[in-house]
């Protein structure tokens, strides 16, 4: 009896946010004789310190819900390590910096505009909206216009410009924020290898068999082929797979050419090929003189038409010309106002 | 290798690999990706922990038993898998690769491997993950296992799957041995869930009671709670054996690094509450706050004599007090 009265003027530690309880002064002085006995005394045990949390937790000011009554936890006491790093905050952006210096405030903008010229309300974004390039039908000139440059062409180009900016400043942006270790979550920085020549080739990427390989290609610039080079453990010794030289069969069987016949022409063809820049191609010649003539042709009942020239820009290259008008021909954007037909 | 033949190998080396290194941004095309990716985003207050189960080389019947019951027990965010993986090896240095390559897929922090062999029969580790990498393990061997099947209780008790449970820990050598404190903790990370602000009262039904037998043994039962009507608002706990019990006996344990913890320990700076100076609570003013004023000492502070721009003769008339009016230069008057 003494005991329990003692035990009960100990402290349990508890923990109400993970619901815990510990009880430290609790041993056994000696192991239970049975497993039965041993399992009642932990059930003993276990029900005074849930007891002893229950109280603390319906002692809590609860709300009334459908469900039963709501308790708001407290948090909890025992730290547990995370299982992430901490997220950094990420700097601010460009545009957060100048707009902090001056002051701008930001506020949120409506999705439907009442548009002037129909009266209507459209969106402000997508299909039909308010303000869109291709809805002007008259742009006026202005004294400070250079003569011969489209103003829709350019109002679409500066367009272009201000769209790469700002994907420009994006990247920027989260090139930052890379740095410090802040990218946004569903942002992921992938290194691509992209070779160094101008093309966009896509990257080939060295097979297990080519850099097998390598040591074999290395070798060749030894003078003995690489036969006497050390070889690391499990390098492979170089595979020479084809006959080192081709000899032709010594008699002739039935159904073969003169391979002879083969072998030296290949031989001598091979000869005129290299001097071949006095050597003239009759065919290729014969295609290119055609096509010119053609485009002749072409050109001299074009030139007497007066409208297309004088609605053309004054080029003295004939080829640069064209391209100039095959190029305001392909567009699509309110082309019958332009007075351009192709 | 012959010289040459060295430098034509670095050479060709040299051609394969100078290739323009540009960094792509990947974002995800659709918003459901997007979703997923930001779940497994590091969070500044983190949400539940998911576990995974691991088989090793070689399962006892037990072991088997004991791991899907643990899965059971924590169906809504473990995650099982059922294969033999040979390369596990949790306490050597090469061997944890696996794992942490299985818990960056799955995204599980908690790792149970269970593993039987003569050395070591019936063998759990419990691995706790810190960025998918280790961060610390404990292992320990089940005995005496009594499954979920063998108990007979009213099914009304039975605890619903995912509800929060209470946890009682007995005996002083929870307190006493690392081994045993780091047990504790690792216990209560498992099964703790969700840390959660409200609480439905009526969704209490489950309590893991884990006593401390020996210096080394710990009895480790799953019960379920009947709540019954007393004289107050608290109503009187009972317990009831519903789930696996048996006997951890803990074999090896590796507490995680000095640095490593300090970091995992972290709370976001924006989570600490300041308190706010100066300011108390009054029950009858109000709210009260304090201002500290600087002494101002009003006889010492000196007038504006203007003596500086003077000549020395006048300066020092100045400086007597004269009060005789004599032509001085015209000094900007102060507004």
């Amino acid at each position: 009896m003494g005991e329990v009265e003692e035990e009960q003027k100990q402290h349990y530690q508890i923990d109400l946010g993970n619901l815990f309880a510990f009880n430290p002064h609790h041993n056994f002085p000696s192991v239970p004789p049975s497993r039965e006995e041993l399992v009642k005394e932990c059930l003993e045990q276990g029900t005074k310190l849930v007891q002893a949390v229950a109280d603390a937790l319906f002692s809590l000011p609860s709300v009334e819900d459908r469900d039963g009554p709501l308790v708001k936890l407290p948090a909890p006491t025992i730290r547990l390590p995370r299982e992430k790093p901490l997220p950094k905050p990420r700097p601010p952006t460009k545009w957060e910096v100048f707009a902090k210096k001056k002051g701008i405030q930001n506020h949120k903008k409506d999705k439907l505009v009442f548009d002037e010229q129909t009266g209507t309300w459209k969106r402000r974004h997508g299909f039909d909206r308010v303000n869109d390039d291709k809805d002007i039908p008259i742009i006026e000139a202005k004294m400070t216009d250079e003569p011969g440059v489209d103003p829709f062409a350019k109002r679409r180009s500066e367009k272009k410009q201000r769209v790469e900016k700002q994907e420009r400043h994006r990247l920027h942006n989260l090139k930052e924020a890379a740095k410090v270790g802040a990218l946004p979550s569903h942002v992921q920085l992938a290194a691509t290898a992209i070779p160094i020549t101008g093309t966009q080739a896509a990257p080939r990427k060295v097979s297990k068999e080519e850099l097998q390989n390598v040591a074999g290609m290395a070798a060749t610039a030894t003078a003995s082929g690489g036969k006497f080079d050390k070889k690391l453990p499990g390098e492979k010794p170089q595979k020479h797979e084809k006959k080192y030289r081709k000899f032709l069969p010594v008699v002739e069987g039935s159904g073969m050419g003169s391979l002879e016949r083969q072998q030296t022409d290949k031989v001598l063809s091979k000869l005129m090929s290299k001097n071949s820049h006095e050597i003239l191609n009759v065919e290729k010649a014969v295609n290119m003189y055609n096509v010119k003539r053609e485009k002749k042709r072409r050109n001299q009942p074009g030139k007497s038409s007066s409208t297309s020239s004088k609605l053309k820009p004054k080029n003295p290259h004939n080829k640069t010309s064209k391209k100039g008008s095959s190029f305001k021909g392909k567009s699509k954007k309110g082309s019958s106002f332009k007075g351009k037909s192709k | 290798m012959e010289f040459w033949g060295l430098v034509y190998l670095y050479y060709i080396l040299y051609v394969f690999s100078v290739q323009l290194i540009m960094l792509q941004i990947r974002t995800p095309k659709t918003g459901r990706a997007k979703r997923e990716v930001e779940k497994r985003a590091p969070k500044i207050v983190e949400t539940g922990k998911k576990t995974l189960i691991l088989h090793g080389t070689k399962t006892s019947q037990v072991l088997n038993t004991v791991l899907t019951e643990i899965y059971h027990l924590k169906k809504d965010n473990a995650v099982k898998y059922t294969r033999r993986n040979d390369n596990i090896r949790p306490f050597e240095s090469g061997g944890e690769t696996s794992m942490e390559f299985y818990s960056l897929k799955t995204d599980c922090s908690l790792i149970v491997f269970g593993s039987h062999s003569k050395k070591r029969p019936d063998n759990l580790v419990i691995a706790r993950t810190y960025d998918h990498h280790i961060y610390d393990l404990v292992e320990v061997g089940i005995e005496n296992f009594k499954s979920m099947v063998s108990f007979s209780y009213d099914k009304k008790l039975a605890p619903q799957i995912g509800s929060k449970p209470f946890f009682a820990f007995i005996g002083e050598g929870f307190e006493n041995l690392e081994e045993l404190k780091h047990l504790k903790e690792v216990l209560l990370d498992l099964f703790r869930g969700e840390v959660v602000t409200n609480l439905n009262l009526a969704g209490l039904d489950r309590v893991y009671v884990c006593t401390a037998v020996s210096s080394n043994r710990v009895f480790f039962t799953h019960c379920g709670l009947r709540l019954k009507k007393s004289g107050s608002v608290v109503p009187r706990m009972e317990l009831v054996e519903v789930g696996p019990s048996m006997d951890l006996v803990v074999r090896r344990h590796r507490l995680p690094e000095d640095g490593l913890k300090k970091e995992a320990m972290k709370i976001a700076p924006e989570l600490t509450k300041k308190k706010e100076k100066n300011v108390s609570k009054d029950p009858i003013e109000g709210k009260i706050g304090k201002i500290y004023m600087p002494d101002q000492q009003v006889g010492i502070v000196p007038l504006p004599n203007k003596a500086k721009g003077v000549k020395r003769e006048r300066r020092e008339a100045k400086m007597k007090g004269d009060t005789k009016k004599h032509e001085v230069k015209k000094q900007k008057l102060e507004a």
